[in-house]
C-alpha cells in the first residue's frame, strides 16, 4: 500500500454561488458553496478546489469570505484559483484558508509571478492550471489556451508545463479545453504526455461523465489526481461511489 | 498579558489560518493565538510550531522575529507539537540549501531520491503529496483514537531521518519508510499535515490539546 490517488471535485463560483457550464459557457446554478463543500468532505474528497469565475473584479471579496466559512468547517487541503494576478493574491487567499493556490492566465502574461509566489509561498501551494486544446498543423500537438479558453497563445502545453515546474510549480492542473463539460472523458494523451515529462503531480480535469473516466484518468493518463464537477453536483454520483468504483478496478484510494 | 492556552506560531511561513482554524475547532473553550511575539509564546500553555515552505527561507524568518530561542524553550519545556516544516527545524541540519537546524533533535533532513518508482515500477512524483499511511512504530498518547495505517496529508520533498531511532513513532512508505512522527518527553511533531487530514488529523490534534506528557 501507499500513496492514494485523489478525488477533487470542483466549484466554480461565481457572486457566491457554485455554477457549471459546458465549455466554459451556458451557466447553471449548483448550490451554496459552503454546504457543497461540506457535503463533498462528508463523503470523503481528498481534496476541494474552488475556480472563482467571476468576470469583474467586484466581487472578489466574496471569494474570500466563502474560503473562510469553508476553511474554518472542513479540514481537508482547499485550492483556491481564478482572477489570481499578482503574489498579494496568493497572500490574500492564503491568509483566508486556502492551502494551495491556482495560477492560470496570468502565469502566461507574467511567468516571473510564478517563481515570486513558489519563492515567497513554497512550492507546495503553488498550482498552475494550464487549459489547453489539440491544434493542427503545429509544431506540437497542444496548444496552452488562457482567458477561459478563448486566447491561443502558442505555446506548447507540454514545454510550458515542464518551464512551469521549472519556475517553481508544485503542481499542475491540466484542463483539456475540448473537453470540458462534454461528458466524453480526460484527454488522456495530453496528461500523459505532462505528466511523463515532469516530476510534480499532475491534476486531470474536464470531461468526466462517468466512473470510469476516473479510472482511465489515472492508468491511461498518468494522472496523481482527479478532479471532476458536474458528475458530483448534481447528484449522478457521491464521491464515494467514486472512489468504490476505483478501487474496485485496482486503484489505491482513501476510504 | 494574559496568559494563552495554545500558541500557533507566525512566522510568515505557509497556511498558518489552516492551522488555527482547525486547532480552534478542537480546542473549543481554550484561548488559541497566532503570534510572533517571543513572550506570547514564552507564558503560553502549549505550542504548535507549522511551517511550509523552503527550511532555509524558515529558518531566516524564524531569526528574522527572534523566536529562536523562545522555540527552544517551548520544546524544552511544554507541550509542544512541530508540522511539517515545524518537524523538520527540530533536527540538527537539513540538506534543503545546506541549512542547519534548531538541533534539538539528533539527526538530519534528507531529499528524496531522484527517479522513484513504485512496486509496479509507476513513476512516483515529488513532492510526494497526497493521503498516505501511517504505521504507528509506537505506541503514544496522541495516537490515541487513531487506527493504525491511517491515512495523513503529506506534501514534502524531504523527509527527516533521526539518529536516534527511538524518538520514531510513525513511519510511512514512499518508496522507502520514512519517519513521519517522532516524539520525546513533551514534544510531537509530524511530517504530515494534521490540520488538513480531515477526522483523523483532528483526532490527533484534540489528543495534543489535552495531552498531558
Amino acid at each position: 500500500m501507499g500513496l492514494a490517488k485523489r478525488i477533487i471535485p470542483c466549484l466554480d463560483v461565481t457572486d457566491g454561488r457554485v455554477v457549471k457550464g459546458v465549455n466554459f459557457l451556458e451557466l447553471r446554478d449548483a448550490g451554496d458553496p459552503v454546504e457543497i463543500a461540506k457535503r463533498y468532505d462528508d463523503q470523503g474528497a481528498d481534496e476541494l478546489t474552488f475556480l472563482d469565475i467571476t468576470a469583474s473584479s467586484d466581487n472578489r471579496g466574496l471569494l474570500l469570505h466563502i474560503i473562510e466559512e469553508v476553511a474554518s468547517q472542513v479540514f481537508i487541503p482547499l485550492t483556491v484559483g481564478g482572477g489570481v494576478r499578482e503574489v498579494e493574491d496568493v497572500r490574500r487567499l492564503l491568509n483566508a484558508g486556502a492551502d494551495k493556490v491556482s495560477i492560470n492566465t496570468t502565469a502566461v502574461l507574467n511567468p516571473n509571478m510564478v517563481r515570486d509566489a513558489a519563492a515567497r509561498f513554497g512550492s507546495q501551494c503553488i498550482v498552475v492550471a494550464i487549459d489547453a486544446k489539440k491544434v493542427d498543423n503545429q509544431a506540437y500537438e497542444w496548444e496552452v489556451f488562457t482567458h477561459g479558453g478563448r486566447k491561443p497563445t502558442g505555446l506548447d502545453a507540454v514545454k510550458w508545463a515542464e518551464y512551469m515546474v521549472s519556475l517553481g510549480a508544485g503542481e499542475l492542473l491540466v484542463t483539456s479545453m475540448d473537453r470540458d463539460g462534454t461528458k466524453i472523458g480526460f484527454n488522456n494523451p495530453l496528461n500523459r504526455a505532462i505528466s511523463n515529462a515532469v516530476d510534480v503531480p499532475l491534476i486531470a480535469s474536464g470531461g468526466v461523465g462517468n466512473l470510469q473516466h476516473l479510472v482511465d484518468g489515472i492508468t491511461l493518463g498518468g494522472a496523481d489526481a482527479v478532479l471532476a464537477a458536474s458528475i458530483f453536483h448534481y447528484g449522478e454520483y457521491t464521491v464515494q461511489q467514486a472512489k468504490k468504483y476505483m478501487q474496485q478496478h485496482g486503484i489505491e484510494v482513501r476510504l | 498579558m494574559s496568559k494563552v492556552d495554545i500558541a500557533v506560531v507566525d512566522y510568515g511561513m505557509g497556511n498558518l489560518r489552516s492551522v488555527s482554524k482547525a486547532v480552534e475547532h478542537v480546542a473549543r473553550g481554550k484561548s488559541v493565538v497566532v503570534t510572533s511575539d517571543p513572550s506570547v509564546i514564552q507564558n503560553a500553555e502549549r505550542v504548535v510550531f507549522p511551517g511550509q515552505g523552503a527550511m532555509p527561507d524558515c529558518m531566516r524568518e524564524l531569526d528574522a522575529r527572534n523566536l529562536r530561542s523562545a522555540i527552544i524553550h517551548a520544546a524544552k519545556n511544554k507541550p509542544f507539537l512541530g508540522i511539517c516544516i515545524g518537524m523538520q527545524l527540530l533536527f540538527d541540519y537539513s540538506e534543503e540549501g545546506d541549512t542547519a537546524g534548531l538541533g534539538l533533535l539528533k539527526g538530519g533532513v534528507k531529499r528524496f531520491a531522484d527517479k522513484l518508482v513504485d512496486a509496479k515500477g509507476d513513476k512516483l512524483k515529488v513532492p510526494h503529496m497526497g493521503w498516505n499511511q501511517v504505521y504507528q512504530s509506537k505506541p503514544h498518547p496522541l495516537w490515541a483514537g487513531v487506527a493504525d495505517a491511517t491515512r495523513f496529508y503529506h506534501v514534502h520533498s524531504y523527509y527527516a531521518a533521526p539518529q536516534d531511532s527511538t524518538v520514531t513513532v510513525g513511519a510511512t512508505e514512499y518508496p522507502i519508510r520514512f519517519t513521519s512522527a517522532v516524539a520525546r518527553e513533551n514534544i510531537f511533531a509530524t511530517q504530515f499535515h494534521v490540520e488538513k487530514s480531515a477526522q483523523a488529523g483532528l483526532q490527533l490534534l484534540g489528543n495534543f490539546v489535552n495531552w498531558k506528557p
